[in-house]
């Protein structure tokens, strides 16, 4: 089993499920959850979404970085982390698409939750 | 021994889904101007929820009620106003006492702010609802300490949540959805500082109800 696993938030339900597409392909063996849009679907975040995700995932075994898209989705991100195992989930700061894809090929090659949030922030766009 | 107990949080929050379903058009309005329109929305079907979860088990103390409240905020509202209100009824909740004085008034308020500033990392003048909720407090504490009413207090507070959230016109957002117009943001009232104003408005009118039971015979 990958070590870590990723959560992707979004607002909006098709833009957490196309990362999670775009990135689960150059990473097979990674688990990822979307968690896109509000409760029923519309635009928006939804903290029960975000935190049935992570709970599933730690429950598995799984360490757990959670990728957003905005600031509320980060506002309700940092909500649920102050619920969950603080040392087994982190946020992973970045730019979506790319830090999404950068985050999951290194838990695909065995990173640990540290290296996957560092990814994620995909220096090498910024260099 | 303070005056305002479980009752008066219970009344609070009846008052503020009436409130907030009277305004609903008009943050919508104000969201659209300047954010993505969704807060009347949001804030609207929250405190809906917020009420049906209350009437089905009242908590008996302030700090339950307010849990529950920010419990459910956090589920319910999906733009950025859930984490920063679910955040601050959270904290005010952690220091809420049994009944509430003035300084508990104050103290309160002052823990739901650093909610606020913790999630949202706003400060005050970047047009949020922090330049509401800041000389909220800074009004419910020159009340308290001058000796006054909780009750006082809380509508010292409402006064200045409204006069901080039409001070937010003039400003640019600095935070938020907003910060992306820059400029254009100019002019228009944020928001979530106005229904900041409208929450402690009727935070001080479910008071006023809450004494005038009690005086009544």
């Amino acid at each position: 089993m990958v070590k870590v696993a990723l959560v992707v938030v979004s607002h909006s339900v098709k833009l957490a499920e196309g990362v999670v597409e775009l990135a689960a392909q150059m990473a097979r063996e990674v688990t990822f959850r979307a968690a896109g849009g509000t409760e029923n679907g519309e635009i928006g975040t939804s903290f029960d979404k975000v935190f049935a995700a992570v709970d599933e995932l730690l429950e598995a075994g799984h360490d757990v970085a959670i990728l957003t898209d905005l600031g509320s989705a980060t506002m309700t991100v940092e909500a649920v982390l102050e619920m969950v195992d603080a040392t087994r989930v982190r946020f992973a700061d970045g730019p979506l698409v790319e830090g999404a894809v950068s985050a999951a090929v290194t838990a695909q090659v065995g990173g640990d939750l540290a290296a996957v949030c560092e990814a994620a922030q995909a220096k090498e766009l910024f260099a | 021994m303070g005056e305002l107990g479980a009752a008066w949080a219970l009344d609070w929050m009846k008052r503020a889904q009436v409130v907030l379903g009277e305004h609903r058009m008009e943050l919508i309005d104000l969201d659209r101007a300047i954010g993505d329109g969704d807060h009347g929305e949001n804030m609207d079907r929250g405190f809906k929820a917020v009420v049906a979860k209350l009437d089905e088990a009242p908590p008996d103390d302030v700090a339950g009620v307010l849990k529950v409240v920010a419990m459910t905020l956090m589920s319910k509202v999906g733009g950025a106003a859930g984490p920063l209100y679910g955040t601050a009824f959270m904290r005010a909740a952690k220091v809420a006492d049994a009944d509430l004085d003035a300084d508990a008034v104050v103290a309160l308020l002052a823990a739901a702010l650093e909610g606020i500033v913790a999630r949202g990392k706003a400060t005050t003048g970047e047009k949020t609802m922090v330049d509401a909720w800041s000389p909220a407090i800074d009004a419910a504490r020159v009340v308290a300490e001058a000796g006054g009413s909780a009750t006082e207090a809380f509508r010292a507070a409402a006064q200045g949540a409204a006069d901080g959230a039409e001070a937010t016109i003039p400003l640019r957002a600095s935070k938020g959805r907003a910060s992306y117009l820059g400029e254009r943001s100019i002019g228009h009232k944020d928001p979530g500082a106005t229904s900041t104003a409208y929450l402690l408005a009727v935070a001080a009118e479910a008071a006023e109800a809450t004494l005038s039971v009690e005086v009544t015979p």
